[in-house]
């Protein structure tokens, strides 16, 4: 594929997408496994959520 | 499950995680055929191979937009119904907006230079998206910084009300204004002005991009709501200490 003579405007509107996508899919990503280990050391403490029954699993 | 049932979080969450993984996997789909269309796209016979960043450009400015749409109804929802998940909605889309409509700024930054000579130009059209990202950095602010969650909220929701004026004055631009941006081309009377071996490619990279934000926002709402059950755990935690 010939980009032209504007290649480098081409590869770096790409690259600069690229870079925040992956940024946006890490944020997620990592933000969920976060509040999932929160979440299951404040259960392991016997902390409950108070719409919940203690006696529930 | 009926309709009103997804106003429970947790049949919410139920639903997000079942959709979740089929989403993810139309979104990568979707772009696999987008990317191969786009790189058997044909050279623009004035602007050559740069109108490649249109399939970038033209996606997010939709996205920019559409994310502050959606937001404006999610307002409505937290500020007018009290949903329990308008706010949840509205602040798991802001991020998403912000990124989409600072992608949208810096492609045709460079789409710019090689077409128009230079990478910034205060029209009407890039001074207004320039306004949008503006508003959506100041919602992110409030939702951040606001001591009491419910309070920034509710700022929050004000603040994406009053800017959802600068929407129409975005999209409206380039007729009220004589502006170096191009007019409509996709959306317009009397059809589409761009030849369909480039209209096809940016459809369907429009469509992948759009089932990314849809994605990406499913994901981050599942996280605010896990984020509010661990502040919830903490305050009965703390009260019980």
């Amino acid at each position: 594929m010939n980009l032209g003579p504007h290649a480098d405007f081409i590869i770096a509107a790409y690259a600069a997408t690229g870079i925040v996508v992956a940024i946006l899919i890490a944020w997620v990503t990592l933000d969920y496994s976060a509040q999932q280990r929160i979440l299951h050391n404040l259960e392991k403490r016997g902390v409950t959520r108070r719409s919940r029954p203690a006696d529930q699993p | 499950m009926a309709v009103i049932d997804l106003a429970n979080p947790t049949r919410f969450l139920t639903l997000v995680n079942r959709v979740l993984p089929w989403l993810v996997a139309a979104t990568i789909l979707a772009f696999a055929f987008g990317l191969v269309r786009v790189v058997h796209a044909p050279d623009d016979y004035q602007q050559g191979a740069t109108v490649k960043i249109m399939f970038l450009h033209v996606p997010a400015a939709w996205l920019g937009m559409m994310g502050w749409g959606l937001m404006t109804l999610a307002a409505l929802g937290t500020l007018v119904w009290r949903h329990p998940l308008a706010d949840v909605a509205g602040k798991a889309a802001a991020p998403i907006g912000a990124a989409f409509t600072f992608i949208c700024l810096v492609t045709g930054s460079l789409w710019g230079r090689p077409t128009w000579g230079t990478y910034w130009v205060w029209d009407a059209r890039l001074t207004s998206v320039l306004v949008l990202f503006l508003l959506y950095l100041g919602v992110l602010a409030l939702y951040w910084t606001a001591e009491d969650p419910g309070r920034g909220s509710r700022a929050a929701a004000i603040l994406t009300l009053v800017g959802a004026i600068n929407i129409p004055i975005i999209k409206f631009s380039v007729e009220w204004w004589n502006t170096l941006h191009q007019p409509a081309s996709i959306l317009r009377m009397g059809g589409s002005a761009i030849d369909p071996s480039i209209l096809i490619p940016l459809l369907v990279m429009t469509g992948a991009f759009t089932l990314l934000f849809f994605t990406l926002h499913l994901a981050a709402m599942r996280n605010e709501i896990l984020r509010r059950r661990v502040r919830t755990m903490r305050l009965a935690e703390a009260a019980r200490a």
